[in-house]
């Protein structure tokens, strides 16, 4: 909201510069986001208000004027080429030497004065574009009338315009005269209230309009009165300027006046043209289905019966509180006006603006909740203004119905509460003083108060509310820091977090960067890793309005992340990427909120690193992914299991099932080169996903503890030759659980052969098996003893002989 | 008589001469063997032939051949030393790389800016005995936003832009992404009898144009302690020991009044600019103000103390919700805040 300055000051005092005055505003009332100064280049000396005394032809141009001006000096001559210079204006003046904008460039230039077709000039009467106010450049800005010849133009019209951003529970803080009484608490200066007095021409309203409400739950009040015999025109120069510095344009004295009195007060008005009022009658109805309206914007609107229209005898004049029908406008032919001032539901009138997507300077207020009792007074000021600036006369008394009037909420604020609330008293005399100056009633009682919130204010509705606005108006800056008491509540048990927390610090230190993506994503990039056959994974949930096409569905899948953001780094990465991220998958659940499944996923691939600045010639592959899943398990304490999988999006051959005590806990993989592609990755890059639910499940409650061996390990290097097929792990399995002699094995792989010396469809893998006992060192003949018995055992039930 | 019988002179001056020409630890190693090797150096055989000398001689002898196997000793000793000197200072000499070349490249993973800063939050808190608890991102509408208090025809909905989910449950649209951390207010309430102490972490979402202040994708954290004698001021006390630990212990805050639906009195916090201390320069940050906005905070309405089955005469609260990307942003000086989900690893190493 703009909030000019000089309209707050017809309320209150303001003496505070724009800065403090900011800070007060936006600790105590609402939020100020800047300020614009008016009138701040004006130099004092130079740039003042004149007074036109006499307007004559220029004798050397047909367009141009001389207008003789009174400045403070003396009346002076200026040659002027505006239209609208007229004998008795206040204008402003420049005296050459004045900084001013330039007309034509738009920029700030000094007043040179020459002669204009023989003519001395000695200044220049000033446009809007000279003084920076705004676009007119047609003709010369028309001061307000109580400006006086010779004062500075930025002490006539100077100002300075706030931006303010209230809240949206307070349609008062929408007037400035609200504005202004909660900076004359916070300030402590009286209130000045606007003059409401106005004549009337003696005959009823009631001999002109009637008034009925049929549709009660959605009207709660509404106060017609007519004015007639008005004159529609420009509004003063004093208005309009207001109206502007408040961001409205100007459009006639009538139309005007209805705005002027809603920046003021809060309280939306509309003016119907009396005579283009069927029948002399309003009647606020529900809208029949399929009715239409052509809105005062010119748009033709389809009204359902959730919507109040204002009717006439014929039908509907206006939705209420949003927009009125350009039927019955206002326009210069006008000579009577009905003025129209009600009150309708917030809610009713938000659920309409939304369904007819219109929003008004109306609606805005009308939503926030409005006082019914807000209307006579704003009645009252537009009548007032009216007869002023339209001329006309009030026809007498006001058509009111309001049905139901609620009496006053009295609400009790208990001392202790405040207390409670706060962890501060504030006494007495103070919560007196700062509910009298927000227009609250009070009566006390011992230890408590009975508080009146004033009509204004419908959002004040408990004990609570009324701390609120004692504490803010005595002042946060008041309020103590205190430490928080009493006992603590008890910790429960976070399994999955701890291990998802845990893996994340492990993935970072195993030298995996992480990652946060958009967990919004589209179905080109899920389709992706996510097969079509997969009835959880691929009928992601969607946004109704996403941010933007991209971001359309909710990923049930982190690997197209991992994939994007590995693509998008290589463009500029020359060396290994590790990359990994921890997230969930949103699995749609029937009726019911999505499972969202916590899963940690990385992508790896690249040169490893070499000495220098270079990479090295060798690539990472699928054992630095599978080496990271080993080392991050082994740290959360358990060992993992490795069995040949196949995935979509991973490469057949390269993928395995990676699960722990006999759960899935996870996969490893390379991703499948056509996947990769179709992310713009052209290298081998690799996968690695853990789940955290079944990881959680499957992570003993501590690792398991043996003490350090006290006799030291015998170590024998096999060498055997096995089929083809048979998988590692089965040789590694079988020597783990090897029992003999009251030794036990641990075993590593160091190589891996295939090719000369070794028969086709065999390989040679070399074992490096560590033999241990509790009991006693082992000796030679021991060793040599185990190991044959493990060697017979091997070619028994895998058929791996020793390579010769 | 061979050189085991020579005389004690000239074995001494053989067994130097020998000692010098001994050119590296294997010959050292081998004249030690030759003349004090335990077995059959010559010393140790002279000295084992001792007895075969004459009774009167036996005693001098033993005691020259001593003095030099002592002397032999320690000139081996004094050779040694020499020798690990400068094989010491050979290293620290021209063996010695240029330190100032680049090390190994070690692979260096780090955590997103926004989870340290998370994490750095939840510390604070944590130590102030909140318990960490975590809600869903896809929430109902119900909690989002009519049990704290937004029902559907207030315009304080237009305070946070919605993204729905476009599933109809009997007929409606009742799923969105969470636009904040609050609804978890009414969860964390729901689990449990007062006291409650908890911090949210999560990620929430707004359907709104991004700019260099404003990410369609955000991680807030929301505070809730509610109990008995909970009051605003401790608040104000919980916040301090916040800005403080996040900002410098110099950190001041103050409270602005502002409007949430679910918080009574509801505040906006704001710590002092600790980037131009108010010194009247045209501060980005603070936009020349002095003062910093950070979070929104307030006493928990008690109407959701009273929904959530308490008793708002004996139980108040207060909550607090803090934009982490924000805190990132100040604490870092990050001048916009789309870098953080882009996942550009230029920008993520620098944290």
């Amino acid at each position: 909201m703009k909030l000019p300055r000089s309209w707050l000051r017809d309320y209150v005092e303001v003496d505070l510069e724009p800065a403090e005055f900011a800070r007060r505003v936006t600790a105590s009332i609402a939020e100020v986001e800047g300020w614009e100064t008016i009138g701040a280049d004006w130099d004092p000396a130079l740039v003042r208000v004149a007074e036109v005394l006499a307007v004559e032809p220029h004798p050397n141009a047909d367009r141009l004027r001389l207008a003789t001006v009174e400045a403070g000096e003396g009346p002076r001559t200026v040659v002027c080429g505006a239209p609208n210079v007229a004998p008795g204006q206040k204008v402003a003046f420049a005296a050459g030497g004045a900084t001013l904008i330039d007309g034509h460039t738009g920029r700030p230039a000094r007043l040179k004065l020459r002669a204009i077709r023989g003519v001395e000039s000695a200044g220049m009467v000033l446009s809007e574009r000279e003084l920076g106010l705004g676009d007119d450049h047609d003709g010369i800005l028309v001061l307000p009338a109580d400006a006086r010849a010779g004062e500075p133009l930025v002490e006539a019209i100077g100002d300075v315009v706030f931006d303010v951003s209230t809240w949206a529970n307070r349609a008062d803080l929408l007037g400035v005269l609200g504005f202004a009484r909660e900076v004359a608490a916070v300030t402590g200066k009286p209130l000045r209230e606007p003059d409401r007095s106005h004549g009337d021409s003696g005959r009823g309203v009631g001999e002109f309009v009637s008034v009925a409400i049929e549709a009660p739950d959605l009207c709660r009040r509404f106060t017609a009165s007519v004015i007639e015999g008005v004159e529609v025109g420009p509004s003063p120069p004093w208005m309009q300027q207001r109206l502007l510095r408040a961001g409205m344009r100007p459009i006639n004295n009538v139309v005007d006046v209805t705005n002027y009195v809603m920046l003021e007060t809060g309280q939306p008005l509309h003016a119907f043209d009396y005579d283009l009022v069927r029948g002399g009658e309003l009647r606020p109805r529900r809208a029949r289905p399929g009715e239409r309206l052509t809105t005062l914007d010119g748009v033709e609107r389809e009204l359902d019966p959730e919507t109040l229209v204002i009717c006439d005898g014929g039908g509907p004049v206006g939705v209420a509180g949003i927009m009125g029908g350009g039927n019955s406008e206002v326009s210069a032919t006008t000579a009577t006006v009905l003025l129209e001032v009600a009150n309708f539901h917030p809610g009713a009138i938000r659920r309409a603006s939304t369904r007819l997507k219109l929003r008004s300077e109306a609606s805005l207020r009308f939503e926030k909740g409005i006082g019914p009792e807000l209307a006579p007074f704003a009645q009252a000021r537009a009548l007032h203004l009216l007869e002023r600036v339209a001329g006309g006369r009030p026809a007498a008394g006001i058509a009111d119905v309001f049905p139901d009037p609620a009496p006053a909420p009295r609400i009790t604020l208990a001392d202790a509460r405040i207390e409670q609330v706060l962890g501060m008293a504030i006494d007495r005399a103070e919560t007196r003083r700062i509910f009298a100056a927000l227009g609250f009633g009070t009566e006390e009682r011992a230890h408590a108060c009975e508080v009146t919130p004033p009509f204004w204010r419908p959002d004040v509705t408990r004990a609570d509310d009324l701390v609120e606005e004692l504490i803010r108006v005595h002042g946060y800056e008041r309020l103590p820091a205190t430490a928080l008491r009493g006992a603590l509540p008890e910790a429960a048990p976070r399994p999955l977090e701890q291990v998802r927390e845990r893996a994340r610090q492990l993935s970072a230190g195993l030298g995996f960067q992480e990652i946060v993506s958009y967990t919004l994503t589209s179905a080109e990039e899920l389709a992706r890793v996510v097969p079509s056959d997969d009835d959880e994974r691929s009928r992601p949930l969607a946004a109704a309005n996403p941010v933007a096409s991209q971001h359309a569905l909710l990923r049930t899948s982190l690997r197209g992340s991992l994939l994007t953001a590995y693509a998008a780094n290589r463009r500029h990465e020359e060396a290994a990427l590790r990359l990994f991220e921890i997230g969930v998958e949103y699995l749609p659940v029937e009726a019911d909120l999505p499972h969202e499944r916590p899963v940690l996923c990385a992508a790896l691939g690249g040169h490893r690193g070499g000495r220098w600045a270079r990479p090295g010639p060798e690539r990472l592959d699928f054992f630095d992914a599978k080496g990271a899943v080993e080392a991050l398990l082994a740290a959360l304490g358990v060992e993992a299991a490795f069995t040949p999988e196949e995935g979509h999006g991973l490469l057949p051959g390269h993928t395995a099932a990676i699960s722990v005590a006999g759960e899935a806990v996870g996969v490893v993989a390379r991703a499948h080169p056509e996947a990769a592609a179709a992310f713009g990755i052209d290298e081998p890059v690799f996968l690695f996903e853990l789940w955290f639910e079944p990881l959680a499940r499957a992570l003993p409650e501590r690792p398991d503890y043996a003490p350090p061996g006290r006799y030291p390990e015998v170590r024998r290097d096999l060498a055997l030759i096995v089929p083809e097929a048979t998988p590692a792990s089965a040789l590694l399995d079988l020597v783990r659980a090897h029992r003999s002699r009251g030794a036990v094995a641990s075993v590593e792989v160091f190589d891996e052969y295939r090719g000369a010396g070794v028969p086709a469809g065999m390989k040679s893998l070399a074992l490096a098996v560590r033999f241990r006992a509790d009991d006693r060192t082992l000796g030679e003949r021991d060793a040599a003893r185990l190991e044959e018995g493990l060697l017979r055992r091997l070619e028994r039930e895998l058929g791996a002989r020793r390579r010769g | 008589m061979d050189a085991g019988g020579a005389g004690i002179d000239e074995l001494r001056a053989q067994a130097l001469a020998a000692l010098a020409e001994a050119d590296g630890a294997e010959a050292r190693a081998d004249w030690r063997a030759h003349w004090l090797g335990r077995g059959d150096g010559r010393l140790t055989l002279r000295l084992r032939a001792l007895g075969d000398a004459p009774r009167e001689e036996r005693a001098a002898l033993g005691k020259e051949l001593n003095e030099l196997k002592a002397l032999l000793e320690r000139e081996f000793g004094a050779r040694e030393e020499d020798a690990r000197t400068r094989a010491v200072a050979a290293l620290s000499g021209e063996a010695a790389p240029d330190v100032t070349l680049p090390g190994r490249p070690w692979p260096a993973g780090r955590l997103h800016p926004v989870t340290q800063t998370l994490n750095d939050c939840v510390a604070v808190f944590a130590e102030m005995g909140f318990r960490t608890f975590e809600g869903p991102e896809v929430e109902w509408a119900a909690y989002n936003f009519d049990a704290v208090r937004i029902p559907e025809d207030h315009p304080a909905r237009d305070m946070w832009d919605t993204i729905w989910i476009d599933t109809l449950i009997k007929g409606e649209r009742r799923m969105l992404l969470r636009t904040h951390t609050s609804p978890n207010q009414i969860r964390a309430m729901e689990r449990s009898e007062p006291p409650v102490r908890v911090i949210v972490p999560g990620k929430c979402y707004r359907q709104e144009a991004t700019d260099a202040t404003h990410e369609w994708m955000l991680t807030q954290l929301e505070g809730l302690a509610v109990d008995e004698g909970v009051r605003m001021s401790d608040l104000k006390g919980t916040l301090y020991a916040f800005a403080r630990r996040l900002f410098g212990e110099d950190r001041e805050i103050i409270f602005h009044h502002s409007y949430f639906p679910f918080v009574e009195p509801g505040v906006e916090m704001a710590i002092d600019c600790f980037l131009c201390r108010a010194d009247g320069s045209a501060c980005r940050t603070c936009h020349g103000t002095g003062w910093i906005e950070v979070l929104g905070a307030g006493m928990v309405h008690p109407e959701i103390i009273e929904n959530a089955g308490y008793d708002s005469a004996r139980h108040t609260g207060f909550a607090f919700g803090v934009g982490i990307e924000r805190v990132a942003m100040l604490r870092w000086g990050i001048e916009d805040i789309r870098h953080f989900y882009q996942n550009d690893l230029r920008f993520l190493r620098q944290f």
